[in-house]
């Protein structure tokens, strides 16, 4: 092996390679100033790995053999994948150095060597924090018109909420601006917000009623009928309707139509809520199970039993890793949604909890009887700890709604006292994206926003329960195209060619040398082939219990 | 059955006379002028022509395939492909129209005027300018001559190269080595005193050239000269001197120089004083690039690191050392102290020769450079190896490998902080597969369900618990009564509702939760357990019966077809892939196709891929404005052609891609004279017409 003579070594130069040097003109009133800090600036690998979307742990297969009709196949391919992990790493990389411009950090309470934080109380809070944020803690007192449950529009500027007798009100809570308020005349079940603060849900005691923001009634939906429970998928523009009658309705909000409507078979349905993720809606049943549901099944997408009795309620945290669940039981339990759908930890409550509520960076809240408690784990995104609450609170009457409000450490909760407003430090996300849930953003933005927001509108049989299957290919088609073909065609195009002996010089390729070279390399495919079959029947035998031994009397048997 | 005459033999007979001579000669010469050739019928001609059409064209056209693999694979292509060259047009140019219009413009223009100063090339004055011409001319001179210099100097120095190439005795060239080694020596003990951190640079080439041998196969009597002679071996003793020499020079040049290295510990030991270099100068020196700020500070950390590590390796060493002796003079303290003493001369006396083997190990000066510099290193090898054996055998090294302790809770670490998106798809079927993944940290919190199941906290000292069953094999189903019957500590809340302290007492409550959790979830279970075996049944294919009863046999009432023809016609499925929820008891998962998000999926694979997954790997990352930052938006979403609106698009030219010109011959072959076919194609043209060679 020849190798490079390094540069300035001993080597001599060679005659045609004599080194002249050249003298640059530099300004000798400029010297050249340098940058102590070449390049751009070093990105730890674990801030850009959380951006890198390639699923690596996929065996790829030896690329084919070359065959006449692509030449370059291999060669292309190897080039393709390359550019595309290249792209990934520049991708990653560009996202995790904008991780800079987050300016903001998250809320945290911590106690003292030994202080338990759950001692402190919203008192406690409210007097140590600045005047912006406990303006943020606040009570109605609205003991008339009995619970109420409550919803925060998406940018977390608003709220809604709506009392079992008939009152409904929304309001700008950070301002306190009251946007409306009515008295629809019936039982109230439960209220969301939609796309914007301008269109309000409301589920009343025989049909769904839609509201804007001045309190006037815009439609009045009578196939969604005896409505308990609300969910809106912002990406879809769905609204989804539990009713007492058992089916799962999917209003498309953007069309006024009922995408489908699916028989739960599972009588009444009062559990309901929607895994962010993947916009999979969750419901709970009288016989311990949580069933997954996508519009465009006509059966579960999977039915997972959580509990011995009913199932009170159920939460699934924003990254769509973990779904909480309380049942009749009086448990509460934390389940991995990742595929395994099992449970991770479990506690047993004095008094079951009846609401369940994850914030955006995954505390979770639970409201017993007219406690709510509230469970944080280490850092965003990760399981909570049972053992401990972080915090607790006593409220005037019993739960009936919980929500966290998105970019505000605020949680807010409905109970038969009216609606309490609650400091959680370290609950919400701290930056928001501006241009895609902008608090702050004037009537003209919210009206661009819409706009686009419907152009990227996700159509509904989209739903499904890994959101990236998009990225992956039809594999049973694929195959069923391919096997068409074969038949079309009598034989594999893209079967490996036999092999060819290459012609050898000097009286070396005669017939029989050349027959006695194919001979060869056919015996050892079939080799391999019978090896490889060989290996699977002993894997089977082993497979087989011991057991089953077949005896000689085993030919008599009928 | 006709013989045939030759004229030859005719003339044989008559009596040889001179005017017959001339005959026979003249008979010869009209036999060895052969006959012409028949031409070759039109269309085998044609075919032939053809042929030879399509291999040089094809040959004239390979030579753009890479150019065509190239362009194919091109993030961008941009049209017209002639790149014009950028013009830099003069400051004066740009600025020509440009007029004071303002009044401080205008105040400005004449102080500048006053002064003399450029007021349209802003860079130099016009004195400025002359005095650069000036520069200019005298600088071309001054390179000019270097040059001649230069040129004189190698040409010089090439003439008494290849004079005492030319030089046949052996014993010259051996002085000559020796010389120059001896020369280097002393050379780089100068360097060290003047300049120990080249000096260790030079270390360092000796180094490598070492790598470079191990990497090589040049004297492993592999080459072609080597193989000649060794077939000569066996009779010239030259030639085996010459295949041994050779071998020796590889082993030389292949041998470690552990004794610098060596000797450099000791001294690192010793005394700090003495130390040459500090070690992170040596570290960064490892890195033979330029060294990179962003990277300095973490190899000086890493370099400390690597301090600290071994400060534990060298604390322990000596404390043997000493017990050692300790051990060898148990009896009388003052043996130890001898023994310690005579240690401690030895070192220095070894420090002393390891200076020397410094020197020796060091490569040749930079001057002395021809094509012996090897062996004039090899030369400086063997003296630095002679030089501390002796040390070596007196004191074997101290085992340098103990062995820092491997960084497997790192590298734990590292698996566990696995991107989180990557997670997700992940569908974990098995419990070992879930076991697989939990050790890989894939879901850290994976163990826990075993835990919960037998009702302990998992969370605080998951290995405590002595009756964890970990059979591998079997039992691998998660017992689904163990699933939910959980008996998990009661929730330590501060607040307790209410309503529960008013209502009831403790033990009554408690008693009826475990009348509760021990009757009601009874049914649950059976209910959701035969729930999955139904999903199971509808999902597995069926098997098909074909049997006609009566056909072939008798048939009717309370006949039943023979097993034999049952067999015969009974047709089982075959057994379709696993569920998802094989070994997920509390999970039923559906198995329906989702149509609807196959009709948007892609169902054909596109042209240089063999296998789904490749194409998968490629569009995996997503390319909106959503989910990137602008930047990398733009770049993701470059268009793969680009052109120049209002310039022609010409087709491509030899000259564009780098080639010379192709003349145009390269592609009109097609040759209508036979005479200037290749000596192979007439070849072919015989093989072709074989009887027009027989006349």
């Amino acid at each position: 092996m020849e190798t490079a003579p390094e540069p300035g070594g001993d080597v001599p130069p060679k005659k045609s390679k004599l080194r002249v040097q050249r003298k640059q003109p530099t300004l000798s009133s400029c010297p050249q100033a340098q940058d102590p800090f070449p390049g751009p600036a070093p990105v730890p690998a674990e801030a850009a790995g959380k951006f890198r979307r390639i699923n690596k742990s996929k065996q790829l297969p030896h690329a084919k053999a070359q065959t006449r009709s692509r030449p370059h196949a291999k060669a292309q391919t190897r080039s393709r994948l390359e550019v595309a992990e290249a792209e990934e790493e520049e991708t990653s990389l560009r996202a995790a150095r904008s991780a800079l411009l987050l300016a903001e950090e998250p809320g945290f309470l911590e106690g003292e060597d030994g202080e338990d934080t759950a001692k402190v109380r919203q008192a406690d809070i409210v007097e140590a924090v600045d005047i912006a944020s406990a303006a943020k803690h606040f009570d109605l007192n609205l003991r008339q018109f009995g619970p109420y449950r409550l919803s925060y529009s998406r940018t977390g500027r608003h709220l809604a909420f709506g009392g079992r007798r008939g009152h409904v009100a929304a309001l700008d809570w950070v301002t306190k601006k009251l946007m409306c308020e009515i008295n629809v005349m019936e039982a109230v079940r439960d209220i969301r917000f939609l796309h914007s603060e301008a269109l309000l849900a409301v589920a009343q005691n025989r049909w769904l009623h839609i509201y804007d923001n001045q309190g006037i009634e815009l439609h009045c939906i009578r196939r969604c009928d005896r409505v308990t429970r609300l969910e809106f998928l912002p990406f879809h523009f769905l609204l989804a309707t539990a009713s007492e009658t058992g089916f799962l309705t999917y209003l498309d909000v953007s069309v006024g139509k009922i995408v489908t409507a699916l028989n739960a078979r599972a009588g009444r349905l009062d559990v309901m809520t929607q895994n962010p993720y993947n916009a999979v809606i969750h419901l709970g049943h009288s016989n311990g199970t949580v069933s997954l549901w996508s519009p465009a099944l006509k059966e579960p997408l999977a039915k997972i039993l959580c509990h011995r009795g009913g199932v009170r309620a159920v939460a699934v945290d924003s990254s769509g890793t973990y779904m909480a669940t309380s049942g009749l039981d009086h448990q509460l339990k934390v389940f991995d949604l990742r595929g395994t759908f099992q449970p991770l930890s479990a506690q047993t409550l004095p008094q079951g909890a009846g609401h369940l509520a994850f914030s955006q960076r995954g505390l979770l809240a639970a409201g017993m009887s007219d406690v709510v408690n509230i469970w944080a784990g280490q850092g965003k995104g990760s399981l909570p700890s049972l053992q401990q609450p972080y915090l607790t609170h006593r409220l005037s009457g019993q739960v009936h709604g919980l929500q966290f409000c998105p970019f505000e450490d605020v949680l807010g909760v409905g109970h038969s006292g009216g609606i309490t407003s609650m400091l959680v430090p370290g609950a919400a996300e701290p930056n928001f994206d501006g241009l895609e849930s902008n608090p702050y953003r004037s009537r003209k933005q919210r009206q661009e926003w819409e706009v686009k927001a419907l152009l990227e509108k996700v159509p509904a049989e989209l739903i499904c329960l890994d959101p990236r299957a998009l990225a992956e290919v039809d594999v049973a088609t694929l195959e069923q195209q391919k096997k068409e073909r074969i038949e079309r065609l009598g034989y594999d195009p893209e079967a490996k060619a036999p092999f060819q002996p290459k012609p050898k010089q000097k009286g070396r390729s005669s017939t029989a040398s050349l027959l006695k070279r194919r001979k060869k390399v056919l015996d050892e495919e079939h080799r391999d082939k019978v090896r490889q079959s060989l290996q699977q029947q002993q894997k089977q035998k082993k497979a087989k219990p011991e057991g089953a031994r077949p005896s000689a009397l085993d030919r008599f048997v009928r | 059955t006709r013989e045939k005459l030759v004229l030859s033999d005719l003339l044989q007979s008559v009596k040889a006379s001179s005017s017959l001579a001339t005959i026979k000669k003249q008979l010869t010469r009209v036999k060895s002028k052969k006959t012409v050739q028949l031409p070759l019928n039109k269309e085998e001609v044609a075919q032939i022509h053809r042929e030879v059409a399509f291999n040089k064209t094809s040959k004239a056209l390979s030579k753009w395939d890479p150019i065509v693999l190239k362009n194919r694979t091109a993030k961008q292509l941009v049209f017209p492909l002639e790149k014009e060259q950028a013009t830099f047009a003069p400051l004066e140019h740009v600025l020509g129209g440009w007029k004071a219009r303002t009044p401080l413009e205008q105040e400005i223009l004449n102080v500048l005027h006053k002064n003399k100063q450029p007021v349209t090339d802003p860079l130099l004055t016009p004195a400025e300018k002359a005095s650069l011409k000036a520069m200019s001319l005298e600088e071309a001179k001054m390179r000019r001559a270097e040059l001649q210099r230069a040129r004189a100097l190698q040409s010089y120095y090439e003439a008494k190269a290849r004079r005492e190439k030319k030089i046949k005795s052996k014993k010259y060239h051996k002085v000559i080595r020796k010389g120059k080694a001896k020369k280097a020596l002393t050379n780089f003990e100068n360097l060290r005193q003047a300049n120990p951190s080249a000096a260790l640079e030079e270390l360092e080439k000796v180094e490598r050239a070492r790598m470079m041998e191990r990497m090589s196969l040049k004297h492993q009597n592999s080459g072609k000269w080597a193989k000649s002679k060794a077939i000569m071996a066996k009779y010239d003793p030259e030639a085996r001197q010459a295949m041994q020499e050779q071998l020796a020079k590889n082993k030389e040049l292949t041998q470690k120089l552990q004794v610098s290295l060596e000797s450099e510990e000791e001294e690192g030991r010793m005394e700090e004083e003495e130390l040459l270099v500090p070690d992170a100068v040596n570290a960064i020196q490892m890195k033979a690039n330029g060294p990179n700020p962003w990277m300095l500070q973490s190899v000086t950390l890493a370099a400390s690191e690597a301090d600290e590590q071994q400060d534990p390796e060298q604390l322990p060493s000596e404390p043997t050392a000493g017990e050692d002796s300790e051990s060898d003079g148990e009896g009388s303290a003052g043996a130890t102290e001898e023994t310690e003493l005579r240690e401690l001369e030895e070192r220095r006396s070894l420090r002393k020769r390891s200076e020397l083997g410094h020197a020796a190990g060091a490569r040749n000066h930079p001057e002395a450079q021809d094509t012996s510099s090897q062996e004039v290193l090899l030369e400086v090898r063997r003296l630095a190896q002679k030089l501390p054996k002796e040390a070596r055998s007196s004191q074997p090294p101290k085992g340098s490998s103990t062995g820092a302790a491997p960084p497997a809770p790192e590298k734990e670490q590292a698996a566990e902080e696995e991107p989180l998106l990557l997670q997700r798809p992940e569908r974990a079927r098995t419990l070992e597969e879930l076991d697989e993944l939990s050790g890989e940290g894939c879901c850290p919190n994976l163990e826990l369900p075993r835990p919960v199941s037998q009702g302990l906290h998992a969370g605080k000292s998951p290995k405590n618990q002595p009756a964890a069953p970990k059979k591998k094999g079997k039992a691998q189903m998660i017992d689904l009564h163990n699933l939910l019957t959980t008996r998990s500590p009661s929730g330590k809340s501060l607040a307790v509702p209410t309503t529960m302290e008013e209502e009831e007492d403790e033990g009554e409550r408690e008693q009826k939760q475990t009348i509760k959790e021990a009757f009601a979830g009874d049914d649950v279970m059976a209910d959701f357990l035969r729930e999955k075996r139904e999903a199971e049944e509808a999902n597995k294919p069926k098997d098909v019966d074909l049997t006609l009863p009566g056909w072939g046999e008798w048939g009717g009432v309370g006949l039943q077809p023979s097993a034999k023809k049952r067999r015969r016609f009974f047709i089982k499925a075959p057994e379709g892939p696993p569920r998802r929820d094989q070994k997920l008891p509390n999970v039923i998962l559906s198995e329906k196709r989702n149509i609807h998000v196959a009709a948007h999926q892609v169902h054909v694979l596109p042209y240089p891929f063999s296998h789904h997954h490749q194409f998968e790997q490629t569009i995996q990352t997503p390319i909106g404005s959503t989910w990137n930052t602008q930047r990398a938006f733009q770049k993701l979403t470059t268009p793969k052609v680009v052109t120049k609106p209002g310039h022609i698009i010409k087709p491509i030219k030899a000259e564009d891609v780098g080639y010379r010109s192709a003349s145009r011959s390269d592609l009109s072959v097609v040759q209508r004279n036979p005479k200037q076919l290749s000596k192979r194609h007439r070849k072919q043209l015989k093989k072709n017409s074989p009887e027009a060679l027989e006349q």
